[in-house]
């Protein structure tokens, strides 16, 4: 592999800038003439909004322009879109409400827009934004999926009849059905998998440029996929066309899926500067992320789990209600239903599947894609009825795990989904080896007589990532391709370009990204840019989330290097008077193979630019594109074991181990992806424990700040140990699967697990504070 | 934010009278809750007068029978000043409980019990340890000092210089942290006097802010040990009720805390 080849853990290049303060974000970017925008918000979940004065506002010192939902729909702004058509069992569309930018007439969460002042500074901005007087007439709100479902509950969008955005369905009900009738043993739970707010640690920002002269704008601002944002800008909104529209995606703060969409706010900066002609700033502060980033899973379950005679399983059947807010944003119908219904398999073969999917408008905030998005909400339905089976049928749930495995690759399940490889027994053979799995029952038992309630749970999880095939996901709806494209520029002097669609914002794509050409041409990391995030240096992109940029954006750099290195063969070959057969690179130097004859890259290169003897016909240059489009979702699995203890006087958690068994596949860089398990197993140990966003019954978000949503913090979470199973993905050349969100998929349903052992009672809801822990021990 | 004029007096008379001057002004302390409410648009002040750095409020000293803090000591520096670790250990830990380890290097005691948050820490040992508040006009005992939720004994413009702790015979601190905030959920303080006598403070459970726990108290005036609780009954009315914790779960923490603190007394 070489010191900084696959498989190496070099150390992060890009982090001597983020660690020494020299990352360059959205707010750093200060323009020529540059003013800022205030948002006028809804303090009201459901309301009409009857009058806007603006009058008062204009008159204020600094102030430019005040604009209202009202002139933004005058100026044909498109609706905001949702990319991806579902179809109710019944055979008919999703039913979408509208979603202007600004509200123009009724606003249906905390925080909407209703209107922006633009003005000299942030502070005149936000004092004249005081003085914009609105006239609302409040509604009823629905701010639950129970709330929002009754009959007689207030309805949010006409085109959605009690408030159902579609009841879907995946699997054969019959088939299902029949496997309960002939059920030895039937398990079933409910199920609440509980909202929660991204909180990536930069705030979304956004400027809009608008340059009168060219008729062109610039975007810059906080996304995971800036090539995306041009497109629905571009083709949906009617902002600019294509090649009047430059989006810049600079260093981002995470994303967590919260940065994929287009927000308001980054199509009203572009529209604003237009209308004012001076660029026009907006970034967020940590309110504003709260109550208008799209929040995350929300669902309501019933899961049944039929078995036979021998604990083998024979059915699964779930009904689950998604809440989706009070508008559909951009990928939020895939999320609950291809997302997450289509993971229901589990580890295990399960021959008869069916899944109903009602999604439901709420008057609370947006929510789509977050880490894991659907998958994390379908394991943990899964590995919690799996723990449930094994208690209720008192076998040990390991073994229930075992004799239900999938063991026979490719399998394909109930649910769409072809799992190409997998060993699940070795990943959970590793993690029960790693926590001594076989020594529980004592350290249990010396607990129990130190007066401590001691528990062990386990997670056997399964992600379908490198999203994703494209013919596959247009076949489901999708509104877009998710391939991945690439460029490899090398210089005249032998230093490297690689120009990627996959944006990096925390994932480490600068250094793993150079890892493969180290690997495959021999030379220094250093020598090798990785340039990404801006529309106009990079042709196109589809951007990163889903796990997805080794699996579909290297390997796209991988197809781009190969064309390059046939060229650079070709040309050593010509150089060195050799066949381009004998040709083999080594170190950096194209070697004619058996013999001492050695051009280094930087040669070639030079003579590919100079052009003054290269072979018959060739064009000068060595810089080469591709396109990849995987054949397949990725299928990273693994074990989590969690051993913890409860305090039962005051029900609080104390973890003694954490493990984990995943395997991704091959490892490009071991060091970053433990990192991302990390980094995962926070983000699923916070849902489980710590997090959880609430709203009351009119609609305000409770949970609104840091005071009292709980954010994990270092000394909430254990020292994680990580073990690695490989079985090579088979769909890809790299061989790799993905890992950024399998810990945030895996770790919830363990802890859970975990506790609802220790205390000897299943009814526990995520998160599992101390007080609810407390109430289920002593009711 | 919105437009204020921050002041800087060298002295507690030139603070009030800045005080007395402004139209609407406030004295800014550690800041913990001041700049927060300030940046959220919630507070306006004409003036903000610090007293961070005022020398004559700032220091421990130690007697043989009090510990005072003058007000503007930093949480930090009551947590690790050796002859307030001596003389009340129990109070030393408080304060190296409170927030992290930020807001401890900002954070005073004089803006805590000025603030009286319900769910602070510092007012429970305030209110069992039977403290005297000192202030530029007058000494308030703690009995008289906290009039509940973010309300105290304090008049417009009045200024903390100093709190003064009788050492007691015994004391202990136990804290359930506040998941998100780390404040106290609930925080229970237990102290026993050198004549005998004991008092014991509850924070982060009433409604009405730090209370004492009277029925806590009598078991263990008659017997000083964690095991006299198990038999008492805290009620919850009047109990703070959230999605953190239940007024039934913070009257349990309430017993489960005062026994914890007398553990930790001896």
């Amino acid at each position: 592999m070489g010191v900084e080849g696959i498989g190496a853990s070099v150390v992060r290049k890009e982090d001597r800038r983020f660690t020494t303060g020299k990352g360059r974000y959205v707010d750093d970017i200060k323009l020529m003439g540059m003013t800022h925008a205030q948002f006028v918000r809804s303090p009201h979940a459901h309301a009409k909004v009857k009058s806007i004065d603006t009058s008062a506002a204009m008159k204020m010192p600094g102030v430019v322009a005040v604009l209202t939902g009202q002139q933004i729909v005058d100026d044909k702004v498109g609706n905001l879109i949702c990319g991806w058509a579902i179809t109710s069992k019944d055979g008919t569309p999703m039913k979408m409400g509208a979603w202007p930018a600004m509200a123009p007439e009724t606003v249906r969460f905390v925080g909407q827009a209703v209107a922006v002042v633009i003005a000299e500074t942030k502070n005149q901005a936000k004092d004249a934004a005081e003085a914009v007087v609105v006239d609302y007439e409040e509604l009823p709100a629905a701010a639950d999926i129970r709330a929002a479902i009754k009959p007689g509950a207030p309805q949010l969008h006409p085109e959605a009849p009690g408030n159902v955005i579609y009841d879907w369905t995946i699997g054969d009900e019959a088939a299902t059905d029949a496997a309960f009738k002939s059920a030895a043993n039937v398990v079933s739970l409910d199920i609440t998998n509980n909202r929660l707010v991204p909180n990536a640690m930069e705030p979304r920002a956004a400027i809009g440029d608008y340059n009168e002269a060219e008729e062109h704008f610039t975007l810059y601002t906080t996304s995971q996929n800036p090539h995306v944002a041009r497109l629905v800008l571009s083709a949906f909104y009617n902002i600019a066309p294509e090649h009047k529209l430059r989006v810049v995606a600079p260093d981002v703060g995470g994303g967590f899926g919260s940065k994929i969409f287009i927000y308001p706010e980054e199509m009203v900066a572009l529209w604003a500067s237009k209308k004012v002609g001076r660029p026009v700033k907006w970034t967020g502060d940590r309110s504003e992320a709260f109550l208008t980033d799209a929040h995350g899973r929300d669902h309501l379950t019933k899961a049944e789990l039929a078995l036979d005679a021998g604990n083998k399983i024979t059915g699964l059947r779930v009904k689950t209600y998604a809440n989706l807010g009070a508008y559909m944003s951009l990928f939020s119908s895939s999320v609950p239903t291809y997302l997450y219904a289509t993971l229901l398999s589990g580890q295990y073969n399960i021959p008869n599947i069916f899944a109903e999917v009602i999604s439901v408008y709420t008057n609370t905030t947006p929510v789509d894609a977050y880490r894991g998005a659907g998958r994390p909400e379908a394991s943990f339905v899964v590995e919690r009825l799996l723990e449930t089976a094994a208690r209720q049928l008192k076998v040990d749930p390991a073994e229930l795990r075992r004799k239900n495995f999938i063991t026979t690759f490719p399998h394909q399940t109930p649910v769409i989904m072809a799992y190409d490889v997998g060993d699940f027994g070795a990943s959970l053979d590793a993690a029960m080896k790693a926590i001594d799995y076989a020594g529980f029952a004592g350290r249990k038992a010396k607990a129990k007589s130190e007066g401590k309630l001691r528990g062990i749970g386990l997670s056997c999880y399964i992600e379908a990532c490198g999203i994703a095939p494209s013919k596959a996901v247009g076949s489901l709806g999708a509104g877009v391709g998710l391939w991945e494209s690439a460029e490899v520029r090398v210089n005249p002097v032998g230093t490297i370009e690689i120009l990627t669609g996959s944006h990096s914002h925390g994932q480490g794509h600068e250094t793993t990204f150079c890892q493969l050409v180290a690997e495959r041409l021999g030379v220094p990391i250093s020598q090798v840019q990785i340039v990404h995030g801006d529309t106009d240096k990079v042709q196109f992109g589809m951007g990163t989330y889903g796990s997805r940029s080794a699996a579909v954006g290297l390997t796209a750099i991988l197809k781009a290097m190969e064309k390059v290195e046939s060229k650079a063969k070709k040309i050593a070959a010509h150089q060195l008077e050799a066949s381009e057969n004998d040709i083999v690179i080594e170190g950096g130097m194209f070697k004619v193979a058996g013999t001492d004859k050695s051009i280094a890259l930087p040669m070639v290169a030079l003579a590919a630019y100079t052009a003054h003897n290269l072979p018959d016909g060739m064009e000068p240059g060595l810089k080469e594109g591709a396109f990849y489009d995987p054949t397949n979702f990725t299928f990273p699995a693994g074990a989590y074991i969690c051993e913890l203890e409860v305090d039962s006087a005051t029900g609080k958690t104390s973890f003694v181990n954490f493990v984990a068994a995943d395997d991704f596949g091959r490892l490009i860089n071991p060091m970053i992806v433990e990192g991302q398990v990390h980094g995962g197993l926070a983000q699923g140990i916070g849902q489980a424990l710590l997090e959880g966003a609430v709203y009351d019954s009119s609609g305000q978000l409770v949970t609104a700040s840091f005071m009292d949503y709980t954010m994990p913090r270092a000394d909430d979470l254990p020292s994680f140990k990580l073990n690695h199973t490989t079985t090579l993905c088979p769909g890809n050349p790299l061989g790799v699967k993905g890992c950024g969100e399998a810990g945030a998929i895996g770790a919830s349903a363990a802890v859970i697990n975990a506790i609802t052992d220790a205390i000897g009672n299943n009814k526990l809801e995520m998160p599992a504070t101390p007080d609810r822990v407390w109430h289920a021990i002593h009711g | 934010m919105y437009e204020t004029t921050y002041h800087r007096p060298s002295s507690v008379e030139e603070a009030a009278a800045l005080f007395a001057k402004g139209s609407e002004a406030k004295y800014l302390a550690g800041g913990h809750t001041l700049i927060p409410v300030m940046k959220q648009r919630l507070a306006a002040p004409s003036d903000v007068i610090d007293l961070g750095k005022i020398k004559d409020l700032i220091g421990v000293d130690v007697s043989s029978d009090a510990v005072t803090i003058k007000a503007a000591t930093t949480h930090s520096d009551v947590a690790q000043s050796g002859p307030a670790q001596k003389a009340i250990p129990a109070l030393a830990y408080l304060a190296s409980l409170i927030g992290d380890p930020a807001v401890r290097h900002r954070g005073t005691i004089g803006g805590s019990i000025a603030n009286n948050d319900p769910a602070a820490d510092y007012p429970a040992a305030v209110l069992a340890l039977g403290a005297t508040v000192k202030t530029n006009k007058r000494t308030i005992s703690a009995d008289d000092f906290f009039k509940g939720l973010f309300a105290t004994a304090l008049a417009d413009g009045e200024i903390i210089t100093a709190v003064t702790f009788p050492i007691p015979a015994k004391a202990g601190y136990a804290k359930f942290l506040h998941p998100a905030s780390r404040f106290a959920l609930t925080g229970v303080f237990v102290a026993k006097t050198k004549a005998g006598d004991v008092r014991v403070a509850a924070t982060g459970a009433s409604q009405n802010g730090v209370m004492r726990v009277p029925a806590i108290e009598a078991a263990l005036k008659a017997n000083w040990s964690a095991a006299a609780l198990d038999g008492v009954n805290i009620s919850a009315d009047g109990l703070m009720s959230d999605i953190h914790g239940s007024s039934d779960y913070r009257a349990n923490l309430i017993k489960v805390m005062a026994q914890r603190a007398v553990t930790a007394a001896g």
